[in-house]
């Protein structure tokens, strides 16, 4: 995490590495199947010299995708401020979002099958402002569901009218 | 059709019905389709059998759905909330909590207003549509209940008259007709046309022609719309807000409270500049995105600009958002923005952050601090590479959305970081204003109560 947008001094959290396995085990779910397929059939169609070729360059996409999400694992990050919540996220496109807890409208926590099975679940905040894009995933079950209940209780105690 | 009077007399506690007669406006739809059926089906194979069958079954039928409907149709105000309740087999029953109600508006469309009657809207924030609509309602009952469902959303006495108004701004008929052509994308249509009409003249191929009508009947419907639904646009102030008053055919009253605007747009297309013309647009909470509400989030379609800005000082107490200094973006910027660089600005002051851009359609944008809902910074890998960044200030949806883009990334991070300090300040200093902000606690927490630390 860089300077600007995730300043050194506040109490920086890393979201949970397991995220970023299951983004590892999904690619890899998805590339290798499509992979096979397009070699043996350029291999069946075209000859196996071209089959070899597209084989690379599936290898290539698939190391750099798997390096990119490491990256992206380590972009994201978010820090509890006494009067806010900072999250800080992106590789290509930096972003980092201030939502104040009396701006909070609600909480929502997300887990679905898989994310369950790698034990990550998402918070997400909702402002009253659509573009307000506050979600952090993969936070550990038992986090996730304590950050949820301070933030519900902070946005409760600094509640703001619109 | 029933004898029953409207009590409009009686207190908001009692349930009352809609206008009676009501089902006939609501079913002309049905009856209309009815008649297409029947058109279709004579055409084909001539008989009076169908006639008979339309008005024997038909109308009857559409009439006494109407009728029911309208019999199950009720409203009233219990403990504070307006409560709806509609449906013939399926109930609904809605509340609106009056506290939380950012707009009124008054709708007539056309054949509404043959009969005298009007619409009812009432606009709560967050919601996508309109929270509930009262169709219909005689005129007289629909104004008396707005300035009613005001007051009481504002907490002063139900019984307050309707407050006394006094009109800031007129727009003539000739500034709406000439702003609506003075666009980029109209003055495009018609150089295409003229193009189009030349080429096949030259070429002697008159067919070519055909190719012009979709556009035609396009930009021509909807420079018709625009005039139609800003015909006579009226702004006038009262103390429950700004009242804002339009359309030829299908009128709309709207009162936007002060307190309610969540930011602001002064617009100015490159062809208004030399009659020194802007439109203002507002973000507020009830209005969404302006989905299916039209020209509903205008404050002022056209208007030059020294009336505009002081229309804005009805909005935006105190604020004058011409007086805010803004500070350009860095030179490097151009890499970047080539067009628009040297128009970028930003600045706040102790009440509102103001943004400016774009070079041929200019936009100064406003938010007052207290209206800010978070605060964003974004860079994409162009302004990586030239070190710069944008700041975004988020507010309730609208067609107004702020940001400062392309400044340095230093001083954007500052920035962002001040103007969430400057945003955390107008909150904790904000006084609970009746108009200014809502009463109550906002919408559920999701387990809020539990987990204390």
């Amino acid at each position: 995490m860089e300077e600007a947008f995730a300043p050194l001094g506040e109490n920086w959290q890393p979201v949970s590495p397991r995220l970023r396995d299951l983004r590892r085990l999904l690619l890899v779910a998805f590339l290798v199947p499509g992979a096979l397929v397009a070699v043996v059939a350029v291999g069946l169609g075209v000859g196996w010299w071209l089959g070899l070729a597209v084989l690379v360059v599936a290898l290539a996409v698939g190391a750099w995708a798997w390096w990119l999400l490491e990256r992206s694992y380590r972009a994201w990050g978010y820090a509890e401020r006494a009067e806010d919540l900072l999250v800080t996220r992106g590789v290509l496109i930096r972003r980092l979002v201030i939502v104040p807890y009396g701006r909070m409208q609600l909480v929502d926590v997300n887990a679905g099958p898989l994310d369950r099975r790698f034990g990550i679940a998402t918070v997400q905040l909702h402002t009253a402002a659509a573009a307000t894009d506050a979600t952090i995933p993969g936070l550990p079950p038992a986090e996730a569901a304590r950050l949820r209940e301070r933030l519900a209780a902070l946005g409760e105690a600094r509640s703001a009218g619109l | 059709m029933t004898t029953t009077q409207e009590r409009a007399a009686a207190p908001l506690e009692d349930f009352r019905r809609l206008h009676p007669l009501t089902p006939v406006l609501r079913g002309w739809r049905v009856l209309a389709v009815l008649f297409a059926l029947l058109l279709q089906n004579s055409l084909r194979s001539p008989g009076a059998l169908d006639v008979l069958v339309f008005l024997g079954v038909g109308v009857p039928v559409a009439l006494a759905y109407g009728w029911l409907s309208w019999r199950f149709t009720r409203f009233g105000v219990v403990d504070g909330d307006l409560t709806l309740e509609t449906g013939v087999l399926f109930r609904r029953s809605r509340r609106v909590t009056l506290a939380r109600l950012e707009a009124v508006d008054v709708v007539r469309p056309l054949f509404a207003r043959a009969l005298g009657l009007a619409e009812l809207r009432l606009e709560v924030a967050g919601a996508g549509s309109t929270e509930a609509a009262l169709a219909y309602l005689s005129e007289p009952h629909a104004h008396r209940l707005r300035s009613e469902l005001l007051a009481r959303a504002a907490g002063i006495d139900a019984a307050t008259p309707e407050a006394p108004e006094h009109v800031l701004v007129r727009v003539p008929l000739s500034a709406v007709v000439w702003s609506s052509v003075l666009r980029g994308p109209v003055i495009a249509g018609i150089l295409w046309l003229v193009l189009v009409i030349a080429g096949a003249m030259a070429v002697g191929e008159l067919a070519a022609l055909g190719l012009v009508v979709p556009l035609v009947l396009g930009t021509g419907g909807a420079l018709v719309t625009y005039v139609m639904s800003n015909f006579d646009f009226t702004v006038a102030e009262s103390p429950d807000g700004l009242r804002l008053r339009h359309g030829l055919l299908e009128t709309r009253a709207q009162t936007v409270a002060p307190g309610r605007v969540q930011a602001v747009r002064v617009a100015q297309p490159l062809l208004w500049r030399r009659r020194g013309w802007v439109r203002v647009d507002v973000n507020v909470a009830g209005y969404g995105g302006g989905q299916g509400s039209g020209q509903s989030t205008t404050l002022l379609p056209v208007a030059p600009r020294p009336v505009a800005l002081s229309v804005l000082q009805h909005v935006l107490p105190g604020v004058d958002i011409d007086a805010v200094p803004l500070a350009g973006v860095p030179p490097r910027a151009r890499w970047r923005a080539p067009v628009q660089w040297r128009q970028l600005g930003v600045g706040a002051d102790e009440r509102v952050f103001v943004a400016r851009r774009g070079r041929f359609f200019r936009e100064l944008m406003a938010v007052p601090h207290a209206r800010t809902q978070s605060v964003r910074l974004t860079r994409g890998p162009w302004q990586r590479r030239l070190g710069l960044a944008t700041v975004h200030v988020d507010t309730a949806a609208g067609p107004v959305q702020v940001e400062a883009a392309h400044l340095d990334a230093t001083e954007a991070r500052q920035l962002v970081e001040a103007q969430a300090r400057r945003a955390q300040q107008a909150r904790a200093i904000a006084v609970p204003q009746r108009w200014m902000t809502t009463a109550q606690s906002p919408p559920v927490l999701e387990q809020g109560q539990g987990g204390r630390p």
